[in-house]
């Protein structure tokens, strides 16, 4: 086997990833951690991107550099300085933690080369690949998500639900940041727009080309943290019951898509013939704004303050 | 010739972002580092969308890059900005 | 002339290079400015590699990443220099 250009780009992709792994997990200072947290998300991407995945980059580039970032910050937020140094478990616990950590590496490792080397059937993509016309999209990982493996995505968009609705259940939200100095006004005015713009593209262009709802979903969530950022409170965010609606907008669609079928004697999700195309695009859009408003909701902290008293002000006018 | 002209164009761009690296590490103190990251990084930027433009060859992906190099240099004009604001402040936090 | 692949390969390598002397400053920096500042370079040098990427693998949706890379760039350095003083 030659060693490459190749070669050599892809060892230095790991080892920095490894480093940037180790460095982010060790040492005593929080903050220091989060911040090389953030630049393992963004090197990640690049690494999808490298392994062909530009959807897996997309996505990767949206959560794990922007958001859980954000995220852990807003947890750092209201603690102590004093208090944002990791504890340290006792050694015992340490040695037992890496031994398992060694123990589960092998076994994925074993998997992997198994996996790799034994020929045995058809590889799952042949099959994908082969029924992509009638699929109603062009783009083979929106057909798996959105069509082949539609059940599995509802239940990943319940699975959010329930998160959501145990983060709405944690209380009241954290307090919102104060207004903005004019520089950082300046961003969030430019860059939320441009983050909506940016989200209907990606769905519009998840049929033929790399995007879809969780990309655009993501991008939205971090039009609402940028708009958090610059001072918005949560009187601005839509009508509570407009909100419950927008949560469960992605699995109603799902399911009325789904129930849709068997009145044409089909089985559920299966969806009929020549709407596939047009059933995806509006599921996908139901999905982009329950994904978005789920992590909004997640980087609030908690149900929004004055969510009881707007409902209620609703009912009575 | 234009991939020629995009492979210098690309050449050059790597250039200026070793400068920005080294800058970032030998420079005294953060508000020096800030100027090397942000302009030499930008700057390699702008010559490696020049070069890409050359080389990718249509318009929607030329246009497409434009819009990356516009976009990364505002965002990091006031991320600059806002990082030094927050050098200077970090002993009277309120 | 020069296989064009080879070159951007070797842009890429020469970048990632780089890129990965820039990160040393995140690991040692004292202040957490300074740490900021890896995250600017992994953003710009990010979406730089980024393009490199996607000329080479001709992958045109990668300039599409690059773009949601120096948007959730922004966003990032927004986070991490928020403070409760109204002046920020």
């Amino acid at each position: 086997m030659e060693i490459t250009l190749w070669h050599l780009l892809d060892s230095l992709l790991a080892i920095l990833l490894l480093g940037l792994a180790w460095s982010a997990l060790s040492g005593t200072d929080l903050k220091r951690g989060v911040v090389l947290f953030m630049a393992f998300g963004l090197l990640l991407s690049l690494i999808w991107a490298r392994l062909r995945a530009p959807d897996l980059a997309l996505a990767e580039a949206a959560i794990g550099a922007g958001l859980s970032g954000a995220l852990l910050l807003l947890a750092l937020r209201d603690r102590e300085k004093s208090e944002n140094k990791a504890g340290q478990p006792m050694s015992l616990l340490r040695l037992a933690t890496v031994l398992l950590m060694l123990l589960l590496a092998a076994s994925f490792a074993l998997a992997y080369v198994t996996a790799v080397t034994s020929n045995t059937g058809g590889r799952l993509a042949g099959l994908a690949f082969g029924n992509l016309e009638q699929s109603g999209v062009s783009n083979p990982v929106t057909a798996v998500l959105l069509n082949f493996r539609a059940y599995d995505t509802l239940l990943e968009l319940a699975v959010l639900l329930a998160a959501t609705l145990g983060i709405l259940a944690l209380g009241s939200e954290r307090r919102p940041f104060r207004r903005p100095g004019v520089l950082l006004g300046a961003l969030v005015t430019w860059i939320s727009p441009l983050l909506v713009i940016v989200a209907g593209y990606l769905l519009w262009t998840g049929a033929h080309a790399p995007g879809g709802a969780f990309q655009a979903g993501a991008l939205l969530a971090a039009a609402i943290v940028m708009l958090r950022l610059g001072g918005m409170t949560s009187e601005q965010l839509p009508h509570p019951l407009l909100q419950g609606w927008l949560l469960a907008s992605g699995i109603a669609a799902f399911m009325l898509a789904g129930y849709l079928a068997t009145f044409h004697d089909l089985a559920f999700l299966q969806y009929p013939a020549g709407w596939a195309g047009l059933l995806i695009l509006l599921i996908e859009s139901a999905a982009m704004l329950s994904i978005a408003l789920s992590l909004g909701l997640a980087y609030l902290g908690g149900s929004p303050s004055g969510w009881d008293e707007r409902s209620s002000r609703g009912k009575r006018s | 010739m234009t991939e020629l002209l995009g492979s210098l164009f690309i050449l050059a761009s790597l250039a200026f972002f070793a400068a920005g690296s080294i800058g970032l590490l030998r420079l005294p103190d953060v508000h020096a580092r800030l100027h090397a990251l942000t302009k030499a990084d930008n700057l390699g930027l702008g010559l490696l969308v020049a070069g890409a433009c050359l080389i990718g060859g249509h318009l929607l992906l030329a246009l497409k890059l434009l819009l990356v190099w516009l976009l990364v240099m505002f965002a990091s004009a006031i991320a600059a900005n806002l990082i030094a604001r927050h050098a200077m402040k970090d002993g009277e936090e309120s | 002339m020069i296989d064009m692949d080879t070159l951007l390969l070797t842009a890429a390598v020469l970048l990632l290079v780089t890129l990965i002397t820039g990160l040393v400053r995140a690991l040692i920096g004292p202040s957490l400015q300074d740490r900021m500042l890896s995250i600017q370079l992994l953003g710009t040098g990010g979406v730089a590699l980024l393009i490199l990427l996607g000329l080479l693998l001709k992958i045109e949706a990668l300039v599409d990443t690059a773009l949601v890379l120096a948007l959730l760039a922004a966003v990032a350095a927004a986070a991490l220099t928020r403070r409760e003083t109204p002046h920020d």
